[in-house]
């Protein structure tokens, strides 16, 4: 089997979606004879045409507003946005339009469309590329959400969302494209949409967390000595609060861990429906190690910003004593 | 090295019938047959009718807020009889009469607007997309629509409507700008009414022409006397022949006035003189054709009163039964959202509540766990 890079991951899914279906067809800024500037598409124009990977005008809203056109005619667009920071000009589009289209239609048009957005920070970027925007989206009706932590997770998952019949705005956290190597199946396999993964398995607190967090998440652990369970969320809408009730019930402390922002950041909604489904199994208030409720700094501070596994150790330590 | 000239061009203007019934044989012969003409003239006479109905019921409490489309019929009338009819017509809110000539039924169009989805979902038989709210955001949705038809390698074409404010979003300079640099055959008609809500052309587009804007595309452009259904029809045939040959945009400007207010929660009289709406009103389309269609010994007053006492009682048949469409359902919120619905969704849909003690019973306080 071989070892790929997130980045290597998602290219392979692709490859395999655009052979099987010629309804898949890629666009964006780069995404063709560069490869994407992650070099995500890489190779992609030259085996399937500038038909089905094309290099579009430098516009947001416009790679998104086609792209729901071209769902809305049958096709199923992969549209790329080259940093997260960058998604903001397509929010009109997004959510008033992609999400919005199969409930004013009552479902005579849809928009199955998967968005790929490089995610997060880490990566010494400038302004504007570091950015963890999901829980704008989440809180948005009609559009999915997912975040893979890995290559192997991040090929499955985005096989689902290129056949699900609904947006889905597929986050790839940039931190990890090439920092970790998986075993990834050259054979086809899917995710579900919507089902969180028990990374390890412990006895004494829960760790929730999605994306990037999940490896500081699973170093911090490593370093508590501890019997701690790790949910990697996956797909941050539909959010698979069953496994996460299973766990909190059975462990009765939970810290909750995102680089988002921690007001309104999705860290929240967690620990509210924890709070409704878990209320007499709680020992501790439920703790969000997460991004300060600050702009995101330049790269001289980012890693000041973002939880890394100190602070989550922390959290964690704090929450076990209470 | 001299000063040389990197661009010179310039804009046609159509008219063809004008406000004083001077009809330009040349151009307008043959153009529309008899018998097509007086089916034209019945669509319009019966989306005029539908308007001022529509205005009432608002007005009765019967309805919610509406648009009106008086003046500019002739429009998206003209366009749409010019196409084909599986090329998408992708409008605003001011094209009922075009999609009343596609065939979408009347009933969608006041259904949209009595607060009720399912008025949307009969639009797509007919190539049509939902009515579109959001200004300027539509057009990018033709690009892709007629991107699709042309990845598929079909002939089909879009037709896209919006306003002269529309010209000011952004979206519409990307919708222009992918169509011209990815070769996808769209029209974009603006029907350049002068007014967005109470703001004027001049802040929209100080330019002279709003079909310029179409040149900075690569576009060709035209101006049509948007109340003239005959200089409408002739500018459609171009625009559709050079978007058919060429796979390339087409952009359409026309001239038109919105005769009524915004919606009926708007006022016009806050901020235009009635003496331009009355000078518009002598150029109202309708009219212009009944008297041609009158002048051409093909119409009559008879006929006329005839039509508009057939075209009440088809007008007020959909209200009636409009009015009388089963009311939607509560689970209609939650069912549309997505094809599987997530087990919240249905929580919420079965249980009508989102808190989680209405939700989960098991939950509320028992002897066990009261403390």
């Amino acid at each position: 089997m071989a070892t790929l890079t997130l980045v290597q991951a998602i290219n392979l899914a692709l490859i395999q979606e655009m052979e099987k279906d010629d309804r898949v067809i890629l666009l964006g800024e780069d995404v063709g004879s560069n490869g994407g500037v992650f070099r995500v598409t890489e190779g992609l124009q030259k085996r399937f045409g500038t038909n089905r990977v094309v290099d579009t005008p430098l516009a947001e809203s416009g790679i998104i507003g086609t792209s729901i056109g071209l769902a809305m005619a049958g096709l199923r667009p992969v549209p790329e946005i080259q940093f997260e920071g960058f998604l903001g000009p397509a929010y009109d589009q997004l959510c008033s339009h992609a999400a919005r289209m199969r409930t004013r239609t009552r479902g005579t048009f849809t928009v199955p469309m998967t968005v790929r957005v490089p995610v997060g920070g880490g990566i010494h970027a400038p302004e504007l590329h570091s950015d963890s925007p999901e829980a704008f989206y989440t809180h948005q009706p009609g559009l999915k959400v997912v975040m893979p932590s890995g290559p192997y997770d991040a090929k499955g998952l985005l096989i689902s969302a290129l056949r699900d019949p609904d947006p889905v705005i597929f986050f790839e956290p940039k931190r990890i494209y090439r920092a970790i190597r998986e075993e990834v199946p050259e054979d086809e396999y899917t995710i579900p949409l919507g089902k969180a993964r028990v990374v390890c398995e412990g006895t004494d607190l829960t760790v929730v967390s999605w994306g990037a967090s999940v490896i500081q998440c699973m170093q911090a652990i490593e370093a508590c000595g501890r019997s701690i369970e790790l949910i990697d969320l996956r797909t941050i809408y539909p959010m698979d609060m069953q496994t996460v009730e299973q766990s909190v019930s059975k462990t009765g402390r939970c810290v909750i861990v995102h680089e988002a922002p921690r007001t309104c950041g999705v860290g929240s909604e967690v620990a509210t429906q924890i709070m409704e489904k878990c209320f007499l199994h709680l020992e501790a208030p439920v703790q969000r190690v997460t991004g300060f409720d600050t702009i995101m700094p330049y790269y001289k501070l980012e890693l000041e910003y973002l939880p890394d596994a100190a602070r989550i150790q922390r959290g964690i330590e704090d929450c076990l004593a209470y | 090295m001299p000063i040389t000239n990197a661009l010179t061009t310039s804009i046609e203007r159509i008219s063809i019938l004008d406000e004083h019934g001077n009809f330009d044989q040349k151009l307008g012969k043959g153009l529309i047959p008899d018998a097509d003409l007086l089916k034209l003239y019945e669509t319009m006479v019966t989306c005029r009718m539908m308007d001022e109905v529509a205005f009432k019921l608002q007005r009765s409490g019967r309805m919610g807020t509406y648009p009106q489309n008086m003046g500019q019929e002739a429009n998206s009338l003209g366009a749409a009889y010019a196409l084909n009819n599986d090329d998408w017509l992708v409008t605003c809110y001011r094209e009922n009469c075009g999609l009343m000539w596609r065939g979408v039924p009347i009933d969608s169009i006041l259904l949209h607007w009595m607060g009720d989805e399912r008025g949307n979902a009969m639009a797509r038989p007919h190539h049509a997309t939902p009515i579109a709210v959001p200004i300027g955001t539509q057009m990018l949705h033709a690009t892709g629509l007629a991107w699709a038809a042309k990845y598929r390698g079909q002939k089909q074409i879009a037709c896209t409507f919006f306003g002269d404010g529309a010209t000011s979003e952004g979206d519409f300079h990307e919708a222009c700008n992918f169509a011209a640099n990815l070769d996808i055959p769209v029209i974009f008609f603006c029907q350049n009414n002068f007014w967005a809500i109470s703001v004027p052309g001049r802040i929209q587009c100080s330019a002279p022409t709003v079909a310029q804007r179409g040149i900075a595309y690569g576009m060709p452009c035209l101006q049509v006397d948007g109340n003239d259904l005959f200089a409408v029809v002739y500018g459609m045939r171009k625009a559709i022949d050079h978007a058919r040959t060429t796979g390339k945009p087409y952009f359409i400007e026309g001239v038109t006035y919105r005769l009524g207010d915004h919606t009926t929660a708007d006022d016009a009289r806050r901020y235009r003189d009635q003496a331009e709406v009355d000078a518009w009103k002598a150029r109202d389309p309708i009219t212009r054709l009944r008297n041609y269609m009158t002048k051409k010994g093909i119409w009559s007053d008879a006929k006329d009163t005839a039509l508009r006492k057939a075209a009440e009682a088809s007008c007020m048949a959909t209200v009636e039964r409009c009015e009388q469409v089963e009311h939607p359902v509560r689970s209609d919120v939650f069912n549309y959202t997505f094809a599987d619905l997530p087990t919240d969704l249905i929580t919420q849909r079965e249980t009508g509540h989102t808190h989680s003690l209405g939700q989960d019973p098991s939950q509320l306080p028992s002897a066990s766990n009261a403390r």
